[in-house]
């Protein structure tokens, strides 16, 4: 099978909505791709621009803010 | 006035003589609750339980709906939090003999039966079942399996001792004195064969019975084959099969051949609904579901195509997003929903163990259809040792052995001082058996209130380690959560894998990370290898971070040096096919909260001033149930409702399901309220808004042009619903189409109506289980029952229809269905596809409704001419939308509040100090809003209880040395949380208020000076969880 591009995504997520989300799409098994690595925020707020600019530089191929 | 004074002092003087203990009966999901409750808010429990361990029917189930939560793993905290509360004393295997005295003071004889263990040396080390040679059949997994005579009763259990049944020992049945394997090889000493029976006599103020459910057993007489047929299981022996500590480990295999299971049949209805002798006429309210979340779950579990059929009578799926649940199974998992009644099961051929079911579908086509497994879905029903309890305490059973309780006490008892909960009061579902938890440990406290906190001892600590001049050393615990994660993630190489990670200095992996005996190991780790940081890879952090923060801080360490990878949630269930993945990620994960953890610094909590003060807002029965019983309890308390007077929709109902008066309830409810010393009532008025948090909010309160400020330490939102105005079936365009009550209520004041009828019709479903209102509103099919009962009872000769999807006379209500059916009532049932049609028509130049519908069993359209049709119309959210904004809780899909946990937070909301009850979280009946009312009361007490709130110290932090003054921070900061202040000789600088912080971090964020960084949060905690994820 040909090898397809899967970039690797650094998510910000916030504990109050989008970590409940992501827990949710577990309980209610909605499959995605396993290339995304979540790190819970108090809010998506407290995103400073430097930590995506910090993941881009260490690896990632793109951040997400979800909040 | 001067009266009112004293009855309260008299009330308040006859209570200061009572006890301030309570005895719970029964160690489920009920009777854990009710004890965590009244611990938690100032009252010492006995919590008695018959089998060796707590954890109830509960503890068996794999996962649960309709979250497919895996059962053990959110039961698991609450059983370790109960087994390690100061206030709360265990007594396993043991029974209540004898109740003497009144509400207030009990005095109790508990017989404790011996274990042979000496729970005080047992380290629950497994080798005295390892060494016993005796094998009996394992009970806890339906005798699905061997245990040894020397056991513990499952995996998790609490308290995690082994014990030794004497019924099957060796030593006790054989010749005595041999064998004692156990005795000689047990490492700690702790078995005793010389242990007796003990006598222990308590006092309690109050006794809240939750003995719970046994399952209808189809044995006697057989039923469907079982006992012959060996795989013709009950849905209590397909848990098991399904469960990861189950006979098969999780693996989905028969019993005939161990083989996997390529077709499955689920029979509903099996022991319930049923009027054979040794069968119950009542429907057992959880047997569709769970039917179908076994079915979905089997799918699962089976990778492969699984072909799975449920066969029933009526889909019952009542409940909060159960409608949803059940179109999901259907459209998205492909479950075959089978509208049948099985004649008979028979071997497929002989000597096979496949099953020939022989079954006639809707259209009349009869079938035979070979099944590989059959699951009777069987019932729920009271055993014969619960009716003894019932006989030892003295209260009255209904009919069918149930508790007996009313609508408007739904867990009082017959006996004053002793209350019930869960399935024991009549067959329910997990939620709303917690929800009568809370609800039994709120009328416990409102009994005993003068008496809170006399017989309670403060939580001590031991001091904590000085971790900050140590290097870290962390060590991590890696789940396998039965199967939830192992089955996909590859648990071991994770484990082995967080060895290699920089201060990781010790690894292990768990079956159950949650479960009681991981906490001691965690702990263990903790004192042997000197760990000062600890990182479970299990759940989320959301709902298992305080257990394991306790579990550290009883350890000696500071609770903030932890830290969760979710390996499950985000993770083991969200990438199932690609198992090697996610193993990766687990890697990544691990590694990311290493090095965040590694940075983490011990913190203290910031304690804060409560206020004492409740607000309720919504007069209806909800309401003013919470509001009476968080002022019995002596919270003074402000309600307040919209409308000038108190009732709410209970003021409609005439008579209750159960056949109470509810009008003269209703009018005595409302007395209680408006007499209550502790009570203001505001009528009329409004909530305009709200600040603060838990323990500190203040909200104002309009009534005609004043407002008012209010200040309280918790909210409850009971603010009701509505039904549906209908457009369709001539709604608004003839009389004689009605809803709900308008009906009766037209009967009532111009009664020659009802004596000049021939016929009336009800039509159900009427907004409801729609496409854009996909939910059942739960209580329309029982009303309706209700009223034609009522209209055939008083006039015979009048013709009665009730035009039905699923007839969902839940639990005992089933009755009621019988009833109407033996009075003569016509159902005809109809499909969304094929609604009736009503027509306006003369007949005999009599004005008339016509109504066209297609019969199920004909299977040709009938016609028929009625007097009036009564519509039972969906029940709606109402402004809930505006309350959300103001508290900032969340709704679901169809606008009604979203609690905290569908399945053990029933009443909570994420957001801590506010509360839900009644029908503003989904329609119910009056029994269920009043004792959902009376849980949000018991769920604000554990906060109003305390001397003040304890809040995360995750908070900002200024440097003012950095900070230039430039006040970006507070123009952002959404709560007032940092402000900018004058400091001598250094001009403007910022300052935080951590009472009011959120932890958002934006002013962190928005400082150009990175002066602030926020507390667990900080830059070079993320940033270094950042770089451990991006070097994999």
């Amino acid at each position: 099978m040909q090898e397809t591009y899967e970039p690797k995504i650094l998510a910000f997520l916030c504990n109050w909505c989008a970590y409940a989300g992501a827990d949710l799409a577990g309980v209610s098994r909605f499959q995605y791709p396993p290339s995304i690595r979540v790190i819970r925020t108090m809010c998506s707020g407290r995103v400073d621009p430097f930590y995506v600019v910090e993941g881009l530089q260490n690896g990632y191929d793109g951040v997400f803010v979800f909040g | 006035m001067e009266s009112r004074e004293n009855v309260h002092q008299l009330k308040k003087s006859s209570i200061t003589k009572s006890v301030g203990s309570v005895l719970v009966v029964g160690g489920g999901i009920a009777g854990t609750q009710a004890a965590l409750d009244l611990a938690n808010s100032g009252f010492h429990v006995y919590l008695v339980e018959k089998s060796a361990a707590i954890g109830g029917g509960m503890a068996q189930l794999d996962k649960t709906f309709p979250t497919n939560d895996c059962s053990m793993c959110i039961l698991s905290p609450k059983l370790v939090e109960c087994g390690r509360h100061l206030n709360i004393q265990l007594i396993t295997m043991a029974d209540v003999e004898k109740v003497e005295g009144q509400a207030g003071r009990f005095t109790v004889a508990v017989r404790e039966r011996p274990r042979y263990i000496d729970t005080e040396k047992c380290i629950a080390c497994g080798i005295c079942a390892e060494k016993c040679p005796k094998k009996v059949d394992d009970e806890f997994n339906c005798d699905l399996n061997k245990r040894k005579s020397a056991y513990v009763k499952y995996p998790q259990a609490v308290p995690l001792k082994y014990a030794i049944d004497p019924e099957t020992c060796i030593y006790f049945k054989g010749k005595k004195g041999k064998c004692k394997a156990c005795e000689k090889f047990c490492p700690a000493d702790a078995v005793d064969f010389d242990q007796q029976d003990k006598v222990h006599t308590i006092e309690v103020g109050s006794i809240i019975l939750a003995p719970g459910f046994q399952s209808f057993t189809p044995d006697v007489p057989p039923v469907y084959g079982y006992g012959t047929y060996p795989n013709v299981l009950t849905s209590m022996e397909f848990e098991r099969i399904l469960s990861a500590a189950g006979p098969y480990q999780g693996h989905l295999l028969r019993p005939s051949d161990q083989q996997t299971p390529k077709k499955i049949a689920w029979l509903q209805c099996v022991g319930s609904r049923d009027l054979l002798p040794g069968s119950h006429g009542y429907c057992s309210g959880v047997c569709c579901m769970y039917a179908i979340k076994e079915a979905v779950i089997a799918k699962e579990h089976a990778h492969d195509d699984l072909d799975t059929a449920i066969f029933y009578m009526d889909m019952r799926t009542y409940g909060k997003d159960f409608e949803r649940y059940y179109e999901r199974a259907k459209n998205e998992h492909g479950v075959r929903f089978v509208r049948a009644r099985i004649h008979s099961i028979e071997p497929s051929a002989q000597n096979s163990d496949d099953l020939k079911l022989r079954y006639i579908d809707e259209d009349g086509t009869p079938y035979d259809e070979i099944f590989d497994l059959v699951v009777l879905s069987t019932g729920l029903e009271i055993s014969d040792g619960v009716r003894k309890l019932s006989e030892t305490c003295g209260i009255v059973l209904d009919e069918d052995g149930f508790a007996q309780t009313g609508c408007f006490s739904p867990v009082a008892t017959s006996r004053p001082g002793i209350f019930t909960c869960g399935a024991f009061a009549g067959p329910k579902d997990i939620p709303y058996s917690v929800m009568e938890a809370s609800a039994a440990s709120a009328a416990s406290a409102a009994l005993l209130a003068d008496a809170r906190n006399s017989l309670t001892q403060p939580k001590t600590y031991t001091d904590e380690v000085a971790v900050t001049a140590q290097e870290p050393r962390i060590g991590v615990f890696v789940c396998h959560c039965g199967i939830n994660i192992g089955s996909v993630v590859d648990v071991p190489a994770v484990r082995d894998y967080s060895k290699t990670l920089p201060h990781v200095v010790y690894v292990a992996d768990n079956l159950f990370s949650c479960s009681e005996d991981t906490q001691h190991l965690i702990q263990e780790a903790i004192n042997e290898h000197n760990l000062n940081r600890v990182v479970v890879a299990a759940c989320t952090p959301r709902t298992h971070e305080p257990l394991f923060q306790e579990t550290i801080r009883e350890a000696g360490l500071n609770r903030y040096l932890f830290e969760l990878a979710n390996i499950r949630d985000q993770n083991s269930w969200v990438h199932q096919a690609e198992p090697q993945k996610a193993t990766e990620k687990a890697k990544d994960l691990v590694r990311m909260a290493a090095a965040k953890v590694a940075l983490q610094e011990p913190l203290d909590r910031l304690q804060v001033p409560l206020n004492h003060n409740a607000l309720v807002i919504g007069g209806g029965v909800a309401g003013m149930s919470a509001a009476l019983n968080l002022a019995d309890q002596g919270f003074h308390t402000y309600l307040v409702e919209q409308k000038e007077e108190l009732g709410g929709h209970a003021l409609n109902i005439k008579r209750t399901w159960k056949d109470e008066d509810a009008g003269a309830h209703v009018t005595e409810i409302r007395r209680r309220v408006l007499d209550h010393v502790d009570i203001e009532v505001f009528t009329g008025a409004k909530l305009i808004d709200v600040i603060g948090f838990v323990g500190n909010f203040t909200s104002e309160v309009q009534t005609n042009n004043t407002v008012r400020e209010l200040n309280h330490g918790v909210a409850i939102l009971a603010t009701g619903a509505e039904s549906y105005q209908p457009q369709e079936y001539l709604y608004g365009q003839s009389e004689r189409v009605t809803c709900w009550h308008d009906l009766e209520d037209l009967f009532t004041r111009e009664p020659e109506r009802l004596q000049q009828a021939e016929a009336v019709a009800f039509i159900q479903c009427v907004g409801s289980r729609e496409p854009d209102r996909p939910y059942c509103s739960k209580i329309c099919c029982t009303s309706s029952v209700q009223q034609a009962i009522s209209l055939k009872t008083e006039k015979p000769d009048l013709d009665v229809y009730i035009l039905y999807r699923d007839l969902r006379t839940y639990g005992q209500r089933e009755e009621l269905y019988r009833k109407a059916r033996e009075l003569g009532v016509l159902f005809f049932r109809y499909s969304l596809e094929e609604k009736p049609v009503v027509e306006q028509t003369t007949v005999d130049a009599k004005e008339k409704l016509q109504i066209t519908v297609r019969d199920h069993v004909l299977g040709q359209p009938v016609r028929f001419q009625v007097d009036y049709l009564n519509l039972a119309t969906a029940i709606i959210p109402k402004n809930s939308e505006e309350l959300a904004q103001l508290f900032k809780v969340p709704l679901n899909e169809d606008k009604f509040f979203l609690e905290a946990h569908m399945k053990l937070r029933p009443v909570d909301f994420a957001t801590d100090g506010v509360f839900v009850c009644g029908l503003a979280h989904y329609p119910k009946p009056i029994e269920e809003s009043i004792a959902q009312a009376q849980a949000a009361a018991a769920r604000a007490a554990n906060v109003l209880a305390q001397e003040f709130v304890e809040v995360e110290p995750i908070v900002s932090e200024v440097d003012q040395d950095l900070c230039i003054g430039c006040g970006l921070c507070e123009a952002s900061c959404p709560f007032g949380a940092i402000h900018l202040v004058k400091v001598a000789g250094q001009g403007y600088r910022a300052e935080n208020i951590s009472a009011s912080c959120k932890a958002c971090g934006v002013c962190a964020a928005a400082c150009p000076q990175q002066a602030i960084d926020m507390i667990h949060f900080r830059d070079r905690q993320i940033v270094a969880a950042i770089q451990a994820g991006g070097a994999g």
